[in-house]
């Protein structure tokens, strides 16, 4: 018996797959799956995050509903992974956060962009939050830079700091009893595996989503929307060294470097979201972990709203909506830092472990 | 609109077109492997093609569901499979797991048609892979279905779709219309489109034996059928075989005969599949409901050893048997679906089993003492050996002591039956007179019979189905072109 209900049917699952194994070639659950012969609590949460949910073990299984086995993987260990984003949280007192995701997500992001709207109104001039203005250090004069890079800096420290310690704890509970130390040959692996998704793809044909035909649309909603934030996160990184190293402040010309990563960036962060958010509305029902809709979506929504408010400030950057699209933008981005470790951001830390620690056993197991 | 509302109003257009009356050009009776590599065949071969699959969508494709290879012959090596395996040796493998009970030259000719199987069926959307853990045995002779039988099932059933073959579900066949051995129409239990009869100009007959139907299991077996547990869906009740049979197709292969392994006793009365099965015969004692044990376990070495076992236990009081061995071998066979029954002592375990404690004691103690040192190999016929007992246990033998004392309740599981319709090399069916029907074909189970008339080898079940599948549906295309 496990800690929740949850982890036993996953228990009782890996127990009906790993008696038939019909499955090894479409993922790397099921080979991770036949290195053991019972399951931990920590083994099962490592086999729902590898999971990536791409349903195809569902389509071809024998057992799936309506046998009376009733076996759905790709749904029962959703529930687990999500589950284990709760248990895992640090400090374990915001674990609770995770419970309504969507409502506390929804609520951070409205309070922190009405925070920055009504800041910037208390400390501003009606004439300078609707003026125009342009030029290098535009942007400051709504907002000091130092308070600005004061403030995102602590909120993404803090970040960090909460899933460091969550997937420390995460790492601990699925490494073997002795060692358990990452080393580098499995960590470029994880990178090439999480890079390219490569088990979000049924095996070679695509993933599931609404019916029996796969395809790849999801894997590319995903690209669109990963590459797209790491593009965005690239462009403040550029943005900030082009401003302390080389005393250049934003915002930048449409052709410099922050502006081409940003709205590449911003592109993906738009139309990656709308496509996650279309193939989840369109999901099967049977695939589907209903009780994480409220997180799944609030994150989509998180980045979806950073894209737009991005994308929107850089194309009315010279009009008198500025400032207040600063504020919103700015909003945005702090609610996104803020709630990284208590949504759905997780998984893709939790994801990367899960593929680290299983680019590990198979090179042990060679 | 949707591919499917695209496809079901193109349907739609067609059928009115054809004024509803519509006679197909091919009627495939039957939804597994052999169905749909016929409807596939005939379509590419240019004829109009229904399939109907009397079992519900989710259950589609008889004994295909549980299968996960296949064995053609190819003279190199490939990606997935490690080694060449010649059309002599595929021969010499039928004829030893056959006896000899097998048409030459059909035979000869699938063997030969098999090579071409191995790409043409990834043509249609089937994906290979190496064998799976725990069968490296297999790793040369026998391809491997990515995600198994129902994904290769699913990817002939998109393919067949995607070509323009209509399919329908829950299309039981009540009867069938011979006339001077030719097909005119099939009578369907379930209106489809309004109609209970569907004509077509040549019929496919793929809908697999009849081991799902325990009554007729019977006439064999008498009472002990209603303790057999059936490892595939309840859908193979065998009607279209047997509606032929009374209506002039030649038979082919022993009517009494099925294939059979011992199955955990707990699995469900149908349906269980692969995951029911047990493995661990070699590693201790098999007793019956007197605990007394019955056979050798140690004769042979996989896969003889497993499918021999379905058979001596149906011949055993109340069908009933248990594999039971010590907590020293637990982890030397793949992790089972249902756990072991154990006991601290024998006499635990005997009771949990119902079985009487002395007797049960009594056998093992025997047992023990007759085991004599041996080093023990299970990769081999090795050395472990008793002396002294009746049955022997001939390898493998070791002592039963170590506790928990540990058992499996194994009962017969049904897998196929042997008895089929009679068909030539075009997969035509042979009527009782010895002449071939003027449109009728067959492929897959339902005419196994012909080129295995006992025994089996691990996957040439689908073999059959995909070679005369295959021949058959461009045999009825060709057929109906005419």
């Amino acid at each position: 018996m496990h800690g929740t209900r949850i982890l036993d049917e996953a228990d009782r699952l890996m127990t009906v797959c790993n008696s038939c194994r019909y499955c090894e070639g479409l993922c790397a659950v099921f080979p991770a799956m036949e290195m053991r012969r019972a399951f931990s609590d920590g083994d099962l949460n490592y086999l729902a995050n590898l999971c990536h949910g791409c349903g195809a073990c569902y389509v071809d299984c024998q057992f799936a509903p309506p046998h009376e086995f009733n076996v759905n993987v790709p749904k029962t260990l959703a529930v687990a992974r999500a589950e284990s984003y709760a248990a895992y949280a640090w400090p374990q007192a915001l674990s609770g956060a995770f419970a309504r995701n969507g409502l506390v997500i929804s609520v951070i992001a409205a309070l922190s962009m009405a925070a920055f709207i009504l800041g910037f109104a208390a400390l501003n001039d009606r004439s300078v939050l609707f003026g125009v203005h342009t030029g290098p250090g535009a942007f400051y004069k709504l907002m000091p830079h130092n308070a600005m890079a004061a403030l995102f800096s602590a909120a993404f420290l803090y970040a960090l700091l909460a899933l460091a310690m969550s997937v420390r704890t995460f790492w601990h509970d699925i490494s073997p009893p002795i060692g358990g130390r990452a080393d580098g040959g499995s960590i470029f692996q994880a990178i090439r595996d999480a890079g390219e998704l490569r088990y979000l793809h049924g095996g070679g044909v695509g993933c599931y989503n609404e019916d029996d035909k796969p395809t790849d649309r999801r894997k590319l909603y995903h690209h669109l929307t990963f590459y797209g934030f790491l593009l965005c996160f690239a462009a403040t990184s550029v943005a900030t060294l082009y401003h302390n190293l080389l005393g250049r402040e934003a915002p930048y010309p449409w052709w410099d470097l922050p502006v081409v990563l940003g709205t590449l960036g911003g592109i993906g962060l738009i139309v990656g979201p709308i496509g996650l958010f279309t193939a989840k509305m369109r999901r099967d029902p049977a695939l589907l972990d209903e009780f994480s809709y409220g997180m799944d979506v609030g994150f989509i929504a998180m980045l979806f709203l950073t894209g737009l408010t991005g994308m929107l400030l850089l194309v009315l950057r010279e009009t008198s909506a500025m400032g207040p699209l600063l504020a919103l933008h700015l909003g945005a981005v702090f609610a996104l830092f803020v709630t990284m470790p208590y949504g759905k951001f997780v998984h893709g830390i939790y994801r990367f472990a899960a593929l680290v620690r299983y680019a590990q056993e198979r090179r042990t197991a060679v | 609109m949707s591919d499917r509302q695209r496809r079901m109003s193109l349907d739609l257009a067609r059928h009115r077109a054809n004024g509803m009356s519509s006679k197909y050009d091919v009627l495939v009776i039957g939804g597994g492997n052999a169905a749909l590599c016929a409807a596939i065949s005939a379509r590419r071969g240019g004829a109009s093609v229904l399939v109907l699959e009397g079992a519900p969508k989710f259950y589609r494709g008889g004994n295909t569901r549980h299968t996960r290879n296949m064995r053609c012959a190819h003279d190199a090596a490939t990606e997935i499979l490690t080694g060449p395996y010649t059309e002599e040796e595929f021969w010499e493998d039928l004829l030893r797991v056959t006896g000899g009970q097998t048409d030459e030259e059909l035979a000869r000719h699938m063997i030969r048609e098999s090579k071409d199987i191995l790409n043409w069926i990834v043509e249609q959307g089937v994906r290979w892979q190496p064998s799976l853990g725990g069968t490296l045995s297999l790793g040369r002779t026998n391809s491997f279905f990515l995600g198994g039988g129902r994904a290769m099932l699913n990817a002939l059933y998109l393919t067949a779709e995607r070509l323009g073959v209509d399919v329908e579900y829950d299309a039981e066949v009540t009867d069938l219309l011979i006339e001077d051995s030719m097909f005119l129409a099939a009578r369907l239990k379930r209106p489809i489109n309004g109609k209970t009869e569907i004509r077509a100009t040549s019929l496919v007959a793929a809908a697999g034996g009849f081991e799902a139907n325990i009554e007729w299991l019977k006439q064999y077996w008498g009472e002990a059928a209603d303790n057999f547990l059936i490892r595939g869906t309840p859908y193979n009740r065998g009607s279209i075989l047997k509606l032929l049979l009374d209506k002039g197709v030649q038979e082919v292969g022993d009517p009494t005969q099925c294939h059979a392994v011992a199955i955990d006793a707990r699995a469900p009365k149908f349906d269980g599949g692969i995951i029911t099965r047990h493995d661990s015969v070699v590693f201790g004692i098999v007793v019956n409901k007197h605990a007394q044990r019955f056979y050798d376990e140690g004769e042979d070495i996989w896969p003889k050893r497993y499918a021999i076992w379905g058979r001596l236990v149906a011949a055993q009081p109340d069908q009933i048997a248990y594999i039971i061995f010590d907590s020293t071998v637990v982890t030397s066979f793949m992790p089972t679906l249902f756990p072991p029954i154990a006991g601290q002592t024998v006499a635990e375990l005997a009771a949990k089993l119902a079985l009487d404690p002395v007797a049960l004691e009594k056998t093992i103690t025997e047992f023990n003492a007759a085991v004599r040192p041996g080093t023990f190999d299970h990769t081999i016929l090795d050395d472990c050996v008793t002396e002294g007992i009746t049955p022997p246990k001939t390898h493998w033998a070791r002592k039963i002591e170590t506790p928990p004392y540990l058992a499996y309740p194994v009962r017969p599981g049904i897998t196929f039956t042997y008895l089929g319709t009679r068909v030539n090399k075009e997969a035509r069916m042979l009527m009782k007179d010895g002449k071939p029907s003027a449109n009728m074909y067959a492929a897959g189970e339902i005419m196994a019979g012909n080129v295995l008339g006992k025994g089996y080898a691990a996957g040439m079940g689908m073999t059959i189905g995909s070679v005369f599948g295959r021949i058959a549906g461009r045999e009825a295309a060709k057929h109906a072109r005419n």
